[in-house]
């Protein structure tokens, strides 16, 4: 009847499906044991359901079949029947993998574990109670030469959207009918309600379809009619009583219907209907949002132009351009965020990993995560992701003491691994904290010497942290299985540098160890603060930001001939004269008749002295240096609403140059 | 052209009945929820209502009690797209006011028939 | 106001049919009183001057950066790196953007004349001195008719230390 190949939809089908098992999977991870609550059961419930839904329909049998295992118990914790159990989540998140692998391996991938499959649907079944289901013997019965129907439609069968002429129509799809319109019950024309059906039918179907095939026609109906079915006996003449069919009373012209057959139609290559996910290059999102920021440009410019328009004269036109200025911006946003990816896109990886892998240490572990929803290139976060495991592992397996010593050392006897991501200084900062026992330095020592690393005469703790990434340090360690795996934190490093990034350690014995991962923003958006000193705009990030003041006399000091310090509350903050630094021209030539804005870094303050606070905006960080140099002092650049670039204050090296200045 | 409603939360579902109701010349509307596919009708008229059972927001089941509700869909044919074809799930459906099901998986053909049923 | 410089195809086959080797062709420009020539396929576009933005302590040469359709492209007065010509900026300002060493970069010149088409026995080789521009950016001297066109080796030069725009660890 139709040559639709399904194919067409097994992408969305497998991209939905592994977003709902990922969807499932967090569900399950946050599932309160004991006070489990209806919207998140419904949730995981509503996963399961849609893949086997998808896959029986795509024709993923196996998926269709283990899925209907999973929904099946999901069904039961859903109504009431079962209480979830800790081994009921367990099992669940074991069968999401399953799931997952059956996905992959359909969807081209790699082959899955078939004995893993079979194992984990052995324990569903158990888990339900399942036995083997016996078919009950369907008793042969004689094929019959017709049926013998009467059909009394309840007066309200409209009211469910039935219409028995359909019915009518069907049963002589089934063979041959002969009908009957009984019209007793028909009440004079006045007190007709064209609501109610007054009429049944009396059918006798010749062939040979058996009586399930009737009944069929009437699954719909069963509780809105009267129905008997019986063996026809005799032929019956057919002929004189189908004007019962044109008799019937027309149906209430609710549905609009046309009686035209549809036509089946199918136009190889019309995919444009069924593909709502496509991949698409990064190089061409990158080419979309220039020609966007061209678009916001021009867009700019006009709106300039039309300033000077008399706003009565050109009332329609100054209306269209702001409606114009609406779309431009709501279109760049659009377009930005589809490079732009929260980094809970990798954090979310971390809770199954880390209960895994706390029950296989046989430690007690609590995952933290503070600021997913800062965005990243994807690009960024899909390299990102390799180096942030290794780093969660490490901290697992070595990091964090076993509950035992945690509990002889006076601490928390769950161990607890925060992972954190912010902006900072026009960068991405993400950190893997763990409060366990800290870096040994002497063991770190020991291990170098072992190892042939070079150590630095005298080194600083600093440095003896910083051996950790050396090559060879830890690749020849024993490869336990948690953090083993012959991955050194030497390639973490590498990957991080791959990035631009620098990667800094923090340690204090039996407090915990820090590893912070610092990283640039190639296409990131950050929200900026635009600064105007003589000619020129710089952009401030905000988040650098602490507050911004007009100094009083007195306030500002020198400490020496070119060394300024400013007096905020209790605290000496060297200031830093940004047309000084930048050799530009500046309106003001005193702190004290300018503005400063007290930027903080690393914890340390500078106030950068400014002639003016232009406003705040989201601002796209564009690379200086892939056409250009690095610039002193300076992390990026940006396009202003005008079509100007501004560039990106590096507050982390102003603050790093200048408060070494003040100190010295 | 018939107008048809198609609501189900699941993408590659909605998107196969769409393609394959299209394809058979009929004007199909999707909707991801019963409350999308509620706004949507309350504002057009559609000749028949396709939803799925599971859903957020609002499932199937109050879908087609709503719908039945407004005096646009009073006999409109308003058919569940199931899993389950135990006859409680099915009495569930009927007693919402649905007008009949299509039980998962179905294929093309099998949509098109049940289609066809209901608007020929 | 952008223009891609076209070439006209139509000449070139007679040019290959005369025998003698593949012309090259030449986008022209002047900076002072001399005409110059660069590579058309390292141009990218021709554009009026724009508004630059200043980047801090950069040479008095390097102009700044400008928007070029979303990427940050740094603009090089040539005239002043080369102390040609009067450095005016108005209407009539021209930047060519080119594309070379995988980067893009503009620069100012007096004036854009046209392209020329020059075949290697067109082609001399660069005298050791009479230019304003350093020896080691020329390729050779383009004569064609009474017009004396000095090649310039566009990527050499933008590349090389003294432009001062790349860093260092990047400089060919």
């Amino acid at each position: 009847m139709s040559n639709i190949d399904l194919s067409r939809f097994h992408r969305t089908f497998f991209d939905e499906s592994l977003e709902g098992l990922d969807a499932m999977e967090s569900a399950l991870l946050r599932l309160d044991i004991g006070q489990a609550d209806a919207e998140t059961i419904n949730l995981i419930f509503r996963s399961a359901h849609s893949i086997k839904g998808g896959a029986g329909t795509f024709g993923f049998t196996a998926v269709a079949g283990f899925t209907h295992l999973l929904e099946t118990l999901l069904e039961r914790v859903r109504s009431g029947q079962r209480q979830v159990s800790q081994a009921d989540v367990d099992l669940l998140l074991r069968s999401v993998d399953v799931t997952r692998a059956m996905l992959r391996a359909a969807d081209g991938g790699d082959a899955c574990d078939l004995d893993n499959v079979a194992r984990v649907s052995a324990e569903l079944e158990q888990a339900l109670d399942m036995k083997p289901a016996v078919v009950a013997p369907v008793a042969a019965r004689p094929v019959a030469a017709g049926w013998s129907i009467r059909f009394i439609p309840k007066p309200d069968i409209f009211a469910s959207g039935n219409d028995p002429l359909r019915i009518l129509r069907e049963l002589d799809r089934l063979g041959d009918a002969g009908i009957t319109c009984i019209a007793d019950d028909l009440p004079e024309l006045g007190a007709i309600d064209p609501e109610r059906c007054y009429l049944s039918w009396n059918i006798a179907l010749r062939g040979d379809c058996d009586e399930a095939a009737v009944r069929e026609v009437f699954a719909w109906v069963e509780d809105e009619c009267n129905l008997e079915i019986l063996p026809l006996d005799q032929p019956v003449a057919t002929a004189a009583s189908v004007e019962g069919m044109e008799a019937a009373p027309p149906a209430p012209d609710a549905g609009g219907r046309v009686v035209k057959k549809p036509q089946l139609n199918v136009v190889e290559g019309g995919k444009a209907a069924a593909e709502s996910s496509i991949r698409v290059g990064t190089e061409k999102i990158d080419a979309l949002i220039n020609l966007v920021g061209e678009l916001v440009i021009t867009q700019a410019m006009l709106q300039q132009t039309a300033e000077s328009l008399d706003p009565v004269l050109n009332e329609k036109l100054l209306q269209g351009l702001s409606q114009l200025d609406r779309n431009t911006r709501m279109l760049q946003e659009a377009v930005m965020s589809t490079r732009m990816l929260p980094v809970e896109a990798v954090f979310s990886r971390f809770p199954r990993m880390v209960r895994d892998l706390a029950a296989k240490l046989g430690k007690q572990i609590r995952l933290e995560t503070v600021g997913e929803s800062t965005e990243l290139d994807k690009g960024v976060i899909e390299r990102i992701a390799d180096p942030l495991t290794h780093l969660v592992r490490n901290s697992l397996d070595h990091g964090l003491e076993t509950t035992e010593q945690r509990i002889a050392a006076g601490k928390n006897p769950t161990g607890t691994i925060t992972l954190r991501a912010a902006h900072q200084g026009g960068h991405i900062v993400i950190q893997v904290s763990d409060d366990g026992r800290g870096l040994n330095r002497e063991k770190i020592l020991a291990k170098a010497a072992e190892r042939d690393v070079p150590v630095p005469p005298n080194p600083a703790d600093a440095d003896v942290w910083q051996l950790i990434f050396a090559p060879g340090f830890s690749t020849a360690e024993a490869v336990t299985d948690v953090s083993g795996r012959g991955v050194g934190m030497d390639v973490v490093k590498k990957n991080v540098q791959a990035l631009s990034g620098q990667i800094e350690i923090t340690t204090e014995a039996g407090k915990g160890t820090t590893v912070t991962i610092r990283l640039p923003l190639t296409l990131a958006i950050l929200d900026g603060m635009s600064v105007r000193v003589g000619d020129d705009v710089f952009i401030v990030p905000l988040n650098c930001v602490v507050e911004s003041l007009q100094p009083q006399p007195g306030q500002v000091k020198a400490l020496t001939s070119n060394a300024r310090v400013v007096k905020v509350r209790n605290e000496y903050v060297p200031l830093a004269p940004l047309h000084q630094h930048f050799n530009i021209r500046a309106d003001a030539q005193h702190a004290e008749t300018s503005i400063l804005v007290l930027v903080e870094s690393e914890g340390r303050k500078v106030a950068v002295q400014v002639d003016e606070l232009v406003g705040q905006q989201q601002v796209v960080i564009k690379s200086l240096e892939a056409n250009y140099r690095r610039v002193h002092g300076i992390s990026g650049a940006t396009i202003l609403g005008d079509g100007r670039v501004a560039l990106i204050l590096d507050v982390a090296e102003l603050v790093r140059g200048y408060a070494r200045a003040a100190a010295a | 052209m018939s107008r048809i409603l198609a609501v189900d939360d699941s993408t590659s579902m909605r998107q196969m009945v769409s393609f394959t109701l299209k394809a058979a010349g009929y004007d199909v509307t999707e909707a991801e929820d019963g409350l999308a596919a509620l706004n949507l009708a309350k504002t057009q008229k559609f000749s028949l209502v396709l939803a799925d059972v599971n859903m957020p927001n609002m499932d199937g089941l109050s879908l087609v009690r709503a719908l039945r509700g407004l005096p646009d869909y009073k006999f409109t044919p308003l058919l569940m797209l199931t899993t389950e074809s135990t006859p409680e799930k099915k009495a569930e459906g009927k007693s919402a006011g649905a007008t009949g099901w299509l039980v998962k998986p179905f294929n093309p053909e099998q949509l098109i028939a049940t289609i066809q049923r209901v608007l020929s | 106001m952008s223009a891609t410089p076209q070439s006209s195809p139509e000449t070139r086959p007679e040019a290959l049919a005369a025998g003698t080797g593949m012309p090259n062709e030449f986008l022209t420009f002047t900076l002072g009183e001399e005409e110059y020539g660069v590579d058309i396929l390292k141009v990218q576009e021709i554009r009026g001057y724009d508004t630059v933005t200043k980047v801090p302590n950069a040479p008095s040469f390097i102009k700044g950066v400008i928007n070029l359709r979303g990427t940050i492209v740094p603009v090089v007065d040539l005239r002043l790196k080369f102390a040609l010509g009067r450095a005016d900026y108005n209407q009539f300002t021209v930047m060519i953007i080119l594309n070379v060493a995988r980067r893009v970069v503009g620069i100012v010149v007096d004036g854009v004349s046209d392209v020329m088409q020059l075949t290697p026995e067109q082609i001399r080789p660069a005298p050791e001195f009479g230019s304003n521009v350093n020896t080691k950016f020329i390729t050779g001297i383009g004569a064609l008719e009474q017009r004396m066109l000095i090649l310039m080796d566009i990527e050499k030069l933008i590349s090389s230390e003294d432009m001062a725009l790349m860093d260092s660890a990047s400089v060919h």
